[in-house]
């Protein structure tokens, strides 16, 4: 185990994009469970992160995440990406009433001298699972979504990326005097997440 | 690691921002800085960082950044969206949840239709709306935005709508009914322009537009081109069937017309002399044939292989899209007017009634006696047939079944 360890602790570039976009994926489809953006009945369990997760089993959701995933991928490799973001809107007004900001910032070095980093693979688990459950206990204290809803996601990336023909330029999708909270982050040494969930404000104490 | 302010125990957040909080109100660098922070995703300490390293020229001077004062530029940034960054969307949306289009378009359908409908008329028009009558009622259904809306329902003894065309503007809609009566409606006021009477001894099955010229086919047997403009609408009428005229399509340059009956005969005729270019049968015939017109001898007879029951043109002519019924219920694409058969697309299990073309000429809708509704990729490129059946994106795709 110990060898073996040892040659599982080196993270490469692309190695840490893989594990940052399948986080994505899976990240993705917990929210739209717990949220109730789709049906829980089109939902199935896999484990994973030493979790019980759920994948989403619409195709049509599925290949729009694993589009999604792969671009992301290939973002990441390029230190491209600055931050994913998935927002939850009403159907009916297209209000935006939910943003998951998941921010990266990646190791310079490692993009420009191709370095590699080391980091236990397990840790990192850890941490990827500790925001998973974050993710699924937020419906403790996130508004209830009454209405039905769609989800769509929003790339962050730098200026000069060539703009892939499958995507297009799009507005923030902000919410206004959002509720924020944040989340746990996880790194893998060359690319650091960081998860912050805003919510449409829906009380109107406090300010 | 504790994010102090931002998350508190109970779970319930401050509504206010962190450090807005803490910039305005003056608290100690300690607390902005333990707020900021954790609050990365909000800061772009990235940008920060990058300002810091890269030296890259920007508004900012990039020497001095004190996280609070970092943070508080990326707010401002991120607000006024003037940052170096780009935020991209995926261009194919996720398909919404259940309570989508297909379920209110099919709620629009008849509950309990008093008869097993064969025909569904349909038509797709320039404003790149589809118009589909079933029964007495025709509805509207707008491909941009997936809405749907009742354009009109005739009077039990008028109805049902036999056929529908919209006109090349894409607003006005012709509406043949049972009656033998044709009605011109405009979409877009949504009210009744004109009714076209004394044509048709019965029920007209089919309708072309020819700019200002409706051409109407009816169950005599007759084809009748209207001038909508004028009071005596009549213009001229070409007799050639022998039995109801199920299609009717006008090539695009307005010369030819393309007919075909229940007699399993279809015509091309000639506008400009009124002659029949070509005729071709099915069932027993199957053929299409090509006459001179002068002498009256037969040019050239293909045989189709089965009954021809409605044709559409591609755009520069060069192609002719005939379906049929029994035995393959295929569509089949010829070259015209050399009648060479480019391709045959299957998929109906039934007699293939009625064909729509896509105001951008590329997709073609098919609807036949299995009910089902087929989208075709079929006038792609003029040099490239490619019939490939095409699911078309959203909505349309869980429309199966039309009662």
């Amino acid at each position: 185990m110990a060898s073996r360890t040892a040659t599982k602790d080196i993270i490469t570039l692309r190695g840490s994009a893989a594990i940052v976009s399948e986080f994505f994926g899976y990240a993705a489809n917990s929210m739209l469970y717990n949220r109730g953006v789709y049906p829980e009945e089109t939902f199935a369990k896999v484990k994973k992160y030493g979790l019980p997760m759920l994948l989403t089993q619409d195709e049509g959701v599925k290949t729009f995440i694993a589009n999604l995933t792969a671009q992301l991928s290939d973002w990441l490799e390029s230190g491209k990406l600055q931050r994913v973001v998935l927002v939850i809107m009403s159907k009916a007004t297209n209000e935006v009433l939910e943003r998951w900001n998941f921010s990266i910032e990646t190791d310079n070095e490692v993009l420009e001298k191709g370095v590699a980093r080391e980091k236990s693979d397990k840790e990192i688990m850890r941490e990827i699972q500790a925001i998973m459950r974050q993710i699924a206990s937020s419906i403790t204290y996130l508004p209830c979504l009454d209405e039905p809803c769609v989800f769509d996601v929003l790339a962050y990336t730098d200026k000069d990326v060539a703009v892939p023909f499958t995507w297009i330029e799009s507005d923030p999708k902000l919410i206004a005097n959002p509720q924020m909270v944040k989340l746990h982050s996880f790194n893998t040494k060359i690319h650091k997440v960081d998860t912050l969930v805003s919510y449409k404000n829906d009380e109107w104490d406090e300010e | 690691m504790d994010a102090g302010s931002m998350n508190s125990s109970s779970g319930k957040t401050q509504s206010r921002c962190p450090f807005k909080n803490s910039y305005f109100k003056g608290e100690i660098l300690e607390r902005i800085w333990i707020d900021f922070i954790p609050n990365r995703s909000a800061m772009d300490f990235d940008y920060a960082h990058y300002m810091l390293n890269e030296g890259r020229k920007d508004k900012e001077n990039p020497a001095v950044s004190s996280p609070s004062r970092d943070a508080y530029r990326k707010q401002l940034a991120e607000t006024f969206n003037m940052n170096r960054t780009r935020i991209l969307a995926f261009k194919n949306k996720p398909p919404t949840p259940v309570e989508a289009i297909p379920n209110e378009f099919s709620s629009v359908h008849p509950a309990k239709p008093t008869k097993t409908r064969r025909y569904i008329p349909q038509t797709w028009g320039s404003s790149n709306v589809l118009a589909i009558a079933l029964g007495n009622t025709v509805y509207l259904w707008d491909a941009t935005d997936g809405a749907t809306s009742e354009l009109v329902t005739i009077e039990d003894e008028n109805g049902p709508v036999t056929s529908v065309k919209w006109a090349p503007d894409g607003r006005h809609i012709a509406v043949g009914l049972n009656s033998s009566e044709v009605q011109l409606w405009d979409s877009t006021a949504n009210r009744q322009l004109r009714t076209l009477k004394g044509g048709h001894q019965s029920r007209v099955g089919s309708l072309d537009w020819n700019n200002h010229i409706l051409t109407t086919g009816g169950m005599d047997g007759q084809i009748i081109n209207n001038d909508v403009r004028v009071r005596a609408h009549i213009v001229e009428t070409y007799r050639g069937h022998h039995q109801e005229v199920c299609g009717l399509k006008w090539s695009a340059s307005g010369q030819q017309l393309a007919s075909g009956g229940n007699d399993n005969l279809l015509h091309i005729w000639d506008r400009s002399t009124g002659n029949l270019l070509a005729s071709g049968g099915g069932g027993s015939d199957r053929c299409i044939k090509f006459w001179n017109t002068h002498t009256g001898a037969c040019l050239n007879s293909v045989d189709t292989g089965s009954q021809v029951c409605s044709l559409l043109w591609n755009k520069n002519e060069r192609e002719l899209l005939s379906s049929h019924g029994f035995t393959q219920n295929q569509l089949t694409l010829w070259k015209y007017p050399s009648m060479v058969k480019l391709a045959e697309l299957t998929g109906h299990t039934s007699r293939v009634l009625f064909m729509a073309q896509s105001p951008d000429g590329c997709t073609v809708a098919s609807a036949a006696g299995d009910e089902t509704l087929r989208f075709w990729n079929v006038f792609g490129t003029p040099e490239v047939a490619k019939p490939a059946p095409k699911a078309n994106p959203e909505p349309f795709a869980h429309l199966n079944r039309i009662r």
